[in-house]
């Protein structure tokens, strides 16, 4: 296990070279010039452009660029922006901000995605079987920005039974943005379990437990459950690294001070330093995130071995 | 009489139509005794074991008629409840495959042990000690480590004993073997064998075993029941059965067995396939395949005629065939 764990984390070296450098690139290599119309109407004065580009080593050959940038970085340096903030210090207010919403959103996803695959994987074709196909199949088709404009209405506006934009990003504030963001992958994880209960309930196994004489409730919440839950756990996993990486929609209707909208943000007004910083992070977010849903599924599953 | 099969009708409605898996199925074990059930694929052995455990997969199987009665109480019509209590205590079940039957995400020792913690009330030490005890009964090697593994790192025989193991949890009086050895090489089939012979005398349990194999029926067996298309043709202890066949099925069957006297001679078959359940034959179901049939095979169901105590045939010429 131990050597398994380091192989991958060696092997995360050259994946986050790769991408931090692909995304450098994207960044500062665009043609025109990153500070023309940073200052307002007027043409940025001369001296301005000579100060950042000399900041940001613009002069140097693209490789030197970024390795200077990579060196800062592991130096724990994401450098400041246009505008002279720290990185680092707007990362660090709005990154738990969009892990407040990320944990909200996968517990929404989780409860609610597992519980309706699981009653309707039970019965086949009966009602609520239906009802979970049909209103999966609606949340799958409907786009998020539908629906979170959507809530906000009709929740926030008409109803008025919350505030249709987040003053403060407590947890009690990001449940409805929560339940948005998590909606397309509550009818995934709704559809997958349904399907791994369904293909699960008639294995051999479940027949042993039967004829074990245990009740009906342990063989579905301990035989069935432990086995079924396999590929939806690991499918959370992953879910909960894409929602770490911001939600862009999803803050952007509630007005959720998370990192999407910071990334957001920084595209349009290309500020180069803030969003190679941002996606940095993110990348390493991601990576360690499919490595642990790499280790829980050799916890889950006996079986598999990484040795 | 621990145990009795009557007049057990199972079908399975499906899409196709209705498959009348068991007509009239009726077998009885008592204590210490083992009854063979003998038969082809798909003619009832299996859904026959799984009705007296209540265990078969509803729908498509539906019990229609008959009876299963355990110590002369009668199971089909008893509450859901009591059929549960009467599972694993009163009659165990061990399968074919062990490796599927088994689950793979927990212990064989956790899966041993549930039983003794849900159903006697065991604390967690004491059924691991008892789970120990049940593995070292099987007889596999360093139980005490291995009650901690998983059922894949277990090899096939010593995962057939895992299961046997967990069967006897509970000390059941009837144990309901279904093809225990089907899985294993040859030589692993025989420990199994002897290993379940042996408990059953320990224990005096009654044991029903399903095979499709003469070989193992041959040894261990006290009475024999042979099975076609959901049918008993043929019912009678072992010795008189292996001397002269009451039915020409059974004969057939024992025709097609491998001998080492008739080496070089091509070995016999029995010719066509087993019916479709969907569509059974009319008067007798081996009529289609049977070397003597007559007209009256295929226009009348032929009754069980007796052939002498606790033995029957259900062929119109039994007493020709058990004659030779």
């Amino acid at each position: 296990m131990g050597r398994y764990v380091l192989r991958r984390l060696l092997q995360m070296v050259p994946v986050f070279v790769g991408t931090t450098f692909l995304i450098y690139v994207l960044v500062w290599a665009v043609p025109g010039d990153p500070f023309e119309g940073k200052c307002g109407e007027r043409d940025c004065p001369a001296s301005y452009i000579t100060m950042m580009r000399e900041r940001f080593n613009l002069d140097d050959p693209l490789l030197l660029q970024y390795w200077k940038y990579l060196v800062n970085l592991l130096q724990g340096d994401f450098g400041v922006t246009s505008s002279g903030v720290q990185v680092v210090d707007r990362i660090a207010a709005t990154f738990p901000v969009t892990l407040r919403l990320a944990l909200v959103a996968l517990l929404v996803e989780a409860v609610i995605g597992i519980t309706a695959g699981v009653v309707s994987g039970l019965r086949d074709r009966g009602f609520l079987d239906s009802l979970v196909l049909v209103s999966t199949l609606f949340l799958i088709s409907i786009p998020v920005f539908v629906t979170g404009y959507a809530v906000q209405l009709v929740f926030g506006l008409q109803l008025g039974w919350i505030a249709p934009t987040v003053t403060t990003p407590t947890f009690g504030n990001l449940i409805v943005p929560g339940f948005v963001l998590a909606s397309l992958s509550m009818a995934y994880v709704a559809r997958l379990s349904r399907a791994s209960i369904a293909e699960n309930r008639r294995a051999d196994y479940v027949r042993t437990a039967l004829a074990k004489g245990l009740p009906t409730r342990r063989i579905v919440g301990v035989h069935l459950l432990r086995n079924s839950l396999i590929p939806v756990i690991t499918f959370l996993g992953t879910d909960l690294g894409a929602f770490l990486g911001g939600a862009i929609v999803t803050e952007g209707i509630f007005n959720v001070p998370g990192v999407g909208g910071l990334v957001f943000r920084s595209i349009l007004t290309k500020d180069g330093a803030m969003v190679t910083g941002v996606v940095t992070v993110l990348v390493l977010v991601y990576l360690l995130m499919t490595l642990l849903v790499d280790l829980l599924y050799a916890v889950l599953d006996p079986r598999i071995r990484y040795d | 009489m621990l145990l009795e099969v009557e007049d057990l009708h199972v079908e399975f409605r499906t899409r196709d139509g209705v498959a009348r898996v068991l007509n009239g199925v009726g077998y009885h074990v008592s204590a210490g005794e083992t009854v063979a059930v003998l038969g082809e694929s798909g003619s009832g052995k299996s859904v026959t074991a799984q009705a007296i455990m209540g265990i078969l997969d509803t729908p498509p199987a539906f019990v229609t008629r008959g009876s299963v009665r355990f110590r002369g109480e009668e199971l089909l019509t008893a509450s859901p409840e009591r059929r549960r209590a009467i599972r694993a205590e009163g009659v165990a079940m061990i399968f074919q495959d062990a490796l599927s039957a088994l689950n793979p995400v927990f212990t064989v020792g956790f899966q041993i042990e549930e039983q003794l913690r849900l159903r006697r009330g065991m604390s967690r030490a004491d059924a691991r000690a008892r789970a120990i005890e049940l593995l070292d009964l099987v007889r596999i090697p360093a139980a005490r480590q291995r009650v901690r593994e998983y059922p894949h790192q277990f090899s096939g025989g010593m995962r057939q004993r895992a299961m046997i193991a967990m069967a006897l949890a509970l000390d059941p009086e009837v144990l309901i073997a279904d093809e225990p050895t089907t899985a294993l090489d040859v030589t692993v089939q025989a420990q199994i064998m002897d290993l379940l012979a042996e408990v059953q005398r320990e224990r005096r349990m009654g044991l029903v075993l399903i095979t499709h194999d003469l070989g193992v029926v041959a040894e261990v067996a006290d009475r024999i029941v042979v099975m076609y298309a959901g049918r008993i043709v043929e019912q009678a202890d072992a010795v008189s059965l292996f001397r002269a066949p009451g039915h020409p099925y059974t004969a057939a069957l024992m025709r097609s067995l491998p001998r080492l006297d008739a080496k070089g001679a091509a070995l016999e078959t029995i010719r066509g396939l087993p019916p479709s359940l969907l569509r059974i034959p009319s008067g007798c179901p081996f009529h289609p395949r049977c070397p003597r049939a007559e007209d009256v095979c295929a226009a009348r169901v032929p009754p069980d005629v007796p052939l002498g105590p606790g033995r029957s045939s259900a062929c119109h010429f039994a007493e020709e065939v058990v004659g030779g």
